[in-house]
């Protein structure tokens, strides 16, 4: 459940958490409600199991739908089922319900009839953690993980963890069978084929040429993967039907990140790199075709189109009658769809190949289609002809091109089975028109199965001849079964056959397909075997298949379980920064570093980086990072800076003198080894003794100069990274501006893919706590830049941004210009986001600008709703949201004005809950609102009534003179009232105080003896019983001192 | 070695010492070694009578067979040819010394040259399809199913000499051999097996060489 959930269902892209209203989103409750159906008729005592927390969701159930079973007073409603403590398993208390169990769900359920849907919706919608609530933290996030050899028993002996992992694997169960629902569903739907999304960028391809005349600057993919169904979209989007993502730049607007599904296309909100969830979300209206949403996005386009293009119009419109025709012909397919969607008709009817369908449904439907061409006689004449000329090289071997690509993100899905045989149905199909040489490879496995040594042999050097790094050759070579054979070569104990074969692995593993076999058949182990053997070359060989095969996770898994890691440690022994080397040595660098490459392969993923390490990998690597050849470096410095990310590679880093070196490779002449050091460095320059050590060998320099290089993207993520990291440390700051560093980074603030501008951001971040800096930032216009990131989505970025704003807003010509740009309301909107660290960051920024705005309560109001958002952030569960709300509403709290409407919205009641923190920095921002907000008249009162003064009175005990400060200023605010000094004077506030007021800070000393004199007055007043004389006596004396 | 007298121990030592100056390979202590091991695969023919001018075709086989397991006739043939520098039928001390050199420890293009000529059959400087096709007539497994079973055999010599004739004359020069080998050293015994593998180099060092370290 958890991964549909999370991945398929299509939630709205609002960011409200709600579902939209698509036929898929409704098929999908409909599954969803039938499994919790099924799972209480099937599996009684799993669905009695009692949820770690309840769900909870506004219901439009009211008391009176519950009937027997149920105890009802007027409205509320408990269940008469309860748990072992007595409590009700279901409880409504309108509008909200709450239930326990599985059993409950589903008599819930029962009862709403035919409202079922609309509360399986909004439970969804408002328990979207439902499987923590379910299962407790930790099952739940084996469930996510989609790791279904984990087994949970062996961690939990408890006794209803049995009928948890029952219920856990019924889930999982759920959640498979809901996806392969989806699939067919999905199949059923498909109206666009990836074939002729293809063919429709091709033909727009056209469009670009011609130089003045062309209708569109450019169009491209932003994937060059093509999976094996055609499709470019991530297996997990392609589940939405999604095809390919298009970058377009027309002529006369900006770019259109368009994403082409198989319900028609659409703009999304700009994809930029696989993973960042939000990019793929639908931005416009659905379009039929490419060329009709172009037509709408640029002018351009659309009045030009016509004149180039009269002839293909006029093909589409025939075609569009007679998919409605097919349409009629199909009645199954659900109404809603078709409102929502409009079909492509011309996609839809060469939509052969749904992208995620079975294979078996694929034949028949060509078929299918094929026939109907024919049937459609004139019509279907004109419309083979587009569909010929339009399908440029269907059947060509390019079709298949990256086909292999697919097996890498499948190989951890559950579809891999399918893919698998689909492509060897595919290959059987096109192959024998396809590749030249298949009948040599054919003849060449056949002789290898059959051949002695020398006939093995002279068969393999023939193979090598071949042009194994072509996708077309490697495919026959994997069809005809040659994979095994060369496999098998590998166990038997000739050496020349070995090395033929090594030779031609090391070559066709760079299909994905090739590695999936070869992790299949077992191969992995056989090659790790022969690092064990005594010949170099063979050595060299077997190393660097490895580093093609151990591209994926499972490969890599399989190399450390065999043993590989160490034995591939073991190749790094070698002399690289020998002089004059002998044959012998020669060779032994060059299995080690054949030996790095393999490392480098999988050091990408956490256990094997700690194998590397319990094998003695680290001193190997240090000393083959001090070799003079490039070729060398590469994958070494590769390996450390994938192998950073632990920290005992970065303390290794450090103490071994590896950042010298690194340093040093900074100034090389090649931009992959650049890269790989600066972002070294990036990972470990957090460490301030490291940091120091990049200044102390001269580092800084280099980097500044790779700001120059802003052509190589990665290079320039990396250089801005350690740039970054590196300027956490203040000195290096100074040394940094030496170099005009910070100029360098503001030029860099525009135009910069996201990487790039996440690093460059918080450099400057850094750089701002500097207060020189903060007039560089605005003298070179970089205030500006800074402001338009505020509505970027990417939230590591926005993190840094707000941070940086926020130093920035220290200054108070920043600040003006600032508040120009309207910066406070974006930022101000940043507390909206879903992300608690972008809040707080947002928070935090908010400080400073408030306090240095000129206008600042002015611009607080202007915000419409914004005082009631800052006001209910503080029911936030995240200690850093909370402490950063609580220092904003101190400055928010300066505003008399404005502390009347944070006092309306129950300002007051929601910071006294948050007293009885334990948390240092909370504390202190906390008196320091309570204190703020205590200027509003009523308030004292409230405060006491809510019950802070004891808290309060507690966090003098605190050993942070900062606490003590803003404690005590808040205390002298409260002690105006009178029964709060009733309370404080019980709580024996009297002696800290008196001990503060001895402080060598004015202020506290006055509000201290401040806040003793308003309880002496009370105790004067013989509101309160005389205190001890001591105190008192020692009070009078520091009053008097005042 | 008892049955070598002192004599013919001071005949070897003498020997050694001229040879290890032509061989490139050997040093004196191993050369003498070697001419040991000569005399003593020889001693036994000679205990029994007949006039003694070298190793002949059959003993040099048998040694071949024991020490480095070779069993292929044609190669072996063209092992003992290859030694046999002056064409005298026999193999002497020096050939025996200076094949050895090659044999065990040569460079590579001493080996390219070694087995191009163990397998140019009758020393024309060219490898024929025929030649080939006999070397490699037994290297397919037959299939009964198969119509002809040498096609499969004429289909490998085709591809290799697709691969390997440089020239386009449709034999192997030498010169077409060596670019091959060079291009790709699994080339080198390309129609059998004429060099020992690793492992029995090492066995044999070890024997020949530390027998004559304890006299």
């Amino acid at each position: 459940m958890g991964v549909t959930l999370t991945k398929a269902a299509q939630w709205t892209s609002s960011g409200t958490g709600k579902l939209e209203l698509t036929p898929m989103n409704e098929s999908l409750l409909k599954e969803v409600l039938r499994s919790v159906e099924q799972l209480f008729s099937r599996h009684p005592q799993e669905s009695e199991h009692v949820f770690e927390e309840p769900l909870q969701w506004s219901t439009t159930l009211v008391a009176s739908d519950f009937k027997t079973d149920y105890d009802i007073s007027e409205f509320n409603v408990q269940s008469n089922e309860k748990d072992s403590e007595g409590q009700p398993l279901l409880r409504l208390s309108p509008p909200t319900v709450y239930v326990r169990s599985f059993s409950q769900l589903s008599k819930l359920l029962h009862l709403a009839a035919d409202k079922k849907l609309e509360e399986a919706r909004t439970c969804l919608e408002e328990n979207r953690d439902a499987l923590v609530k379910i299962l407790g933290p930790r099952f739940a996030d084996i469930l996510e993980r989609e790791d279904t050899q984990t087994d949970p028993v062996d961690e939990d002996t408890s006794e209803d963890s049995e009928v948890k992992v029952k219920l856990f694997r019924l889930l999982q169960n759920m959640d498979q069978q809901l996806l392969s629902k989806l699939l067919e569903e999905i199949s059923e739907h498909v109206r666009l084929d990836p074939a002729a999304a293809n063919s429709d960028v091709e033909s727009l391809k056209q469009f670009c040429r011609g130089g003045d005349g062309r209708l569109l600057k450019s169009v491209r993919y932003t994937s060059d993967y093509e999976f094996s169904n055609g499709c470019r979209a991530p297996p997990w989007r392609q589940v939405h039907g999604e095809i390919c993502y298009l970058i377009t730049e027309p002529c006369d607007t900006e770019d259109l990140h368009i994403t082409c599904s198989t319900g028609g296309v659409y703009l999304n909100a700009g994809i930029k790199q696989e993973g960042a969830e939000s990019g793929y979300e639908r931005t416009s209206d659905t379009y039929t075709d490419l060329p009709t949403l172009l037509k709408s996005r640029s002018p351009y386009f659309a009045e030009h189109i016509n004149k180039q293009m009269p002839k293909k119009d006029s093909t589409s419109k025939t075609q569009s009658k007679s998919v409605q025709m097919e349409d009629q012909g199909q009645p199954q397919r659900s109404q809603a769809g078709k409102k929502k969607y409009e079909p492509s008709p011309r996609w839809s009817n060469q939509g052969l190949v749904p992208p995620c369908g079975k294979v078996e449904e694929n034949n028949p439907g060509r078929e299918k289609s094929g026939k109907k061409k024919q049937a459609t006689g004139a019509k279907g004449k004109l419309k083979a002809e587009f569909s010929l000329s339009s399908l440029p090289g269907r059947m060509t071997p390019q079709k298949s091109k990256t086909l292999a690509g697919a097996m890498e993100l499948s190989s951890d899905s559950s579809t891999e089975d399918e893919d698998e045989e689909e492509l060897s149905e595919r290959r059987l199909q096109i192959q024998i028109e396809q590749s030249p040489d298949y009948w040599l490879i054919y003849k060449l496995v056949k002789f290898l199965k059959r051949g002695d040594q020398t006939a093995t042999v002279l068969c393999l050097c023939a193979m090598l001849d071949l042009n194994l790094m072509q996708e077309g050759c490697q495919l026959d070579i994997w069809d005809i079964g040659g994979v095994e054979v060369l496999l098998n070569l590998l166990d038997s104990d000739e050496v020349k056959c070995q090395i033929g074969s090594l030779k031609v692995l090391r070559k066709i593993s760079h299909s994905m397909l090739i590695c999936q076999t070869i992790l299949d058949m077992d191969g992995l182990q056989s090659i790790v075997k022969i690092l064990d053997r005594p010949y170099k070359d063979l050595k060299a060989l077997a190393a660097e298949t490895i580093a093609n095969v151990a591209r994926f996770r499972k490969a890599r898994t399989t190399v450390r379980r065999c043993g590989g890691i160490e034995k591939l440690v073991k190749l790094l022994d070698c002399l690289p920064t020998l002089a004059n080397m002998s044959p012998n040595q020669e060779k032994d660098v060059e299995v080690a570093h054949c030996g790095v490459l393999a490392l480098w392969s999988c050091s990408k993923c956490n256990r094997n980086k700690e194998a590397i390490r319990v094998a003695g990998g680290i001193p190997l690597l240090g000393r083959l990072l001090r070799s003079p050849d490039v070729n060398m470096l590469i994958p070494v410095v590769g390996t450390l800076q994938e192998c950073a990310s632990e920290e005992c590679y970065r303390i290794a880093i450090k103490n071994e003198d590896m950042i010298k070196d690194l340093v040093q490779n900074l100034s090389s002449d090649n931009n992959e080894l650049q890269m790989h050091c600066a972002s070294a460095i990036f990972k470990c320059a957090e460490d301030k003794e490291t940091s120091d050590l990049v200044r102390k060998y001269n580092g800084l320099e280099p980097l500044v100069l790779l700001l120059g290089k802003a052509e190589d993207k990665k290079l320039l993520a990396a250089a801005t990274g350690a740039i970054w990291k590196c300027s956490i440390c203040m000195k290096n700051v100074a040394k940094f501006q030496e170099h005009k560093a910070l100029e360098s980074l503001i030029s860099l603030l525009t135009d910069q893919p996201i990487d790039v501008l996440i690093n460059v951001v918080g450099a400057i971040g850094e750089f701002a706590k500097v207060a020189a800096n903060r007039g560089i930032i605005r003298k070179c216009k970089g205030i500006n830049p800074l402001i338009n990131l505020l509505t970027e989505t990417n939230q590591a970025l926005l993190v840094n941004v707000t941070k940086t704003v926020g130093a920035c807003a220290i200054d108070r010509d920043n600040m003006a210009v600032i508040s120009q740009l309207d910066g406070v309301r974006f930022v101000w909107s940043l507390l909206k986001n879903s992300s608690t660290e972008v809040q707080s960051s947002a928070a935090w920024a908010l400080c400073p600008c408030i306090e240095n705005a000129k206008d600042a309560g002015e611009i607080v109001r202007s915000l419409v709703g914004g005082l009631e958002l800052i006001v209910n952030l503080l029911k936030s569960t995240n200690i850093e949201v909370l402490a950063s709300i609580c220092a904003a509403i101190s400055k928010i709290a300066k505003n008399k004005e404005n502390l009347a409407v944070l006092t309306d919205h129950e300002v007051v009641p929601l910071l006294a809950k948050l007293t009885n923190t334990t948390d240092e920095r909370l504390c202190l921002h906390l008196a320091e609102a309570i204190g703020h907000c205590c200027m509003w008249e009523g308030n004292k009162a409230s405060f006491g009534e809510a019950g802070v003064v004891a808290p309060l009175v507690d966090y003098l005990k605190s050993n942070n003179s900062a606490v003590h400060y803003h404690t005590t200023m808040a205390l002298y605010q409260l002690s105006k009232d009178p029964n709060n000094c009733i309370t404080m004077n019980e709580k024996g506030v009297v002696k800290p105080l008196i001990l503060i007021m001895g402080s060598d800070d004015e202020k506290l000393q006055e509000a201290a003896a401040g806040c003793v004199r308003n309880i002496r007055l009370q105790a004067l007043a013989g509101k309160i019983p005389p205190p001890k004389k001591i105190s008192i006596g020692t009070a009078k004396r520091c009053g008097k001192g005042l | 070695m008892a049955h070598i007298s002192l004599l013919k121990r001071k005949a070897i030592h003498a020997l050694a010492e001229t040879l290890s100056k032509q061989v490139e390979h050997f040093n004196e202590t191993e050369v003498e070694a070697l001419i040991g091991l000569y005399h003593e695969t020889l001693g036994e023919s000679a205990a029994q009578g007949g006039a003694v001018t070298g190793l002949d075709r059959n003993r040099f086989r048998m040694l071949l067979y024991h020490m480095f397991g070779m069993t292929d006739d044609m190669i072996m043939a063209g092992v003992f040819r290859t030694f046999d520098k002056d064409n005298d039928k026999f193999v002497n001390e020096k050939e025996w010394v200076k094949g050895l050199s090659v044999f065990l420890r040569g460079t590579l293009d001493e080996r390219i040259k070694y087995c191009f000529n163990v397998y140019d059959l009758n020393n024309d400087g060219y490898l024929s399809k025929e030649k080939m096709f006999n070397f490699l007539k037994d290297s397919l497994l037959g299939q009964p199913s198969e119509e002809d079973p040498d096609e499969g055999v004429k289909e490998l010599v085709e591809m290799t000499l697709k691969k390997m004739d440089h020239d386009h004359d449709g034999r192997l020069s030498f010169d077409d051999f060596k670019k091959a080998v060079k291009e790709e050293n699994l080339l080198l015994e390309a129609f059998g097996t004429c060099l020992p593998d690793t492992t029995s180099i090492e066995k044999f060092e070890h024997q020949v060489f530390q027998k004559q370290g304890k006299p």
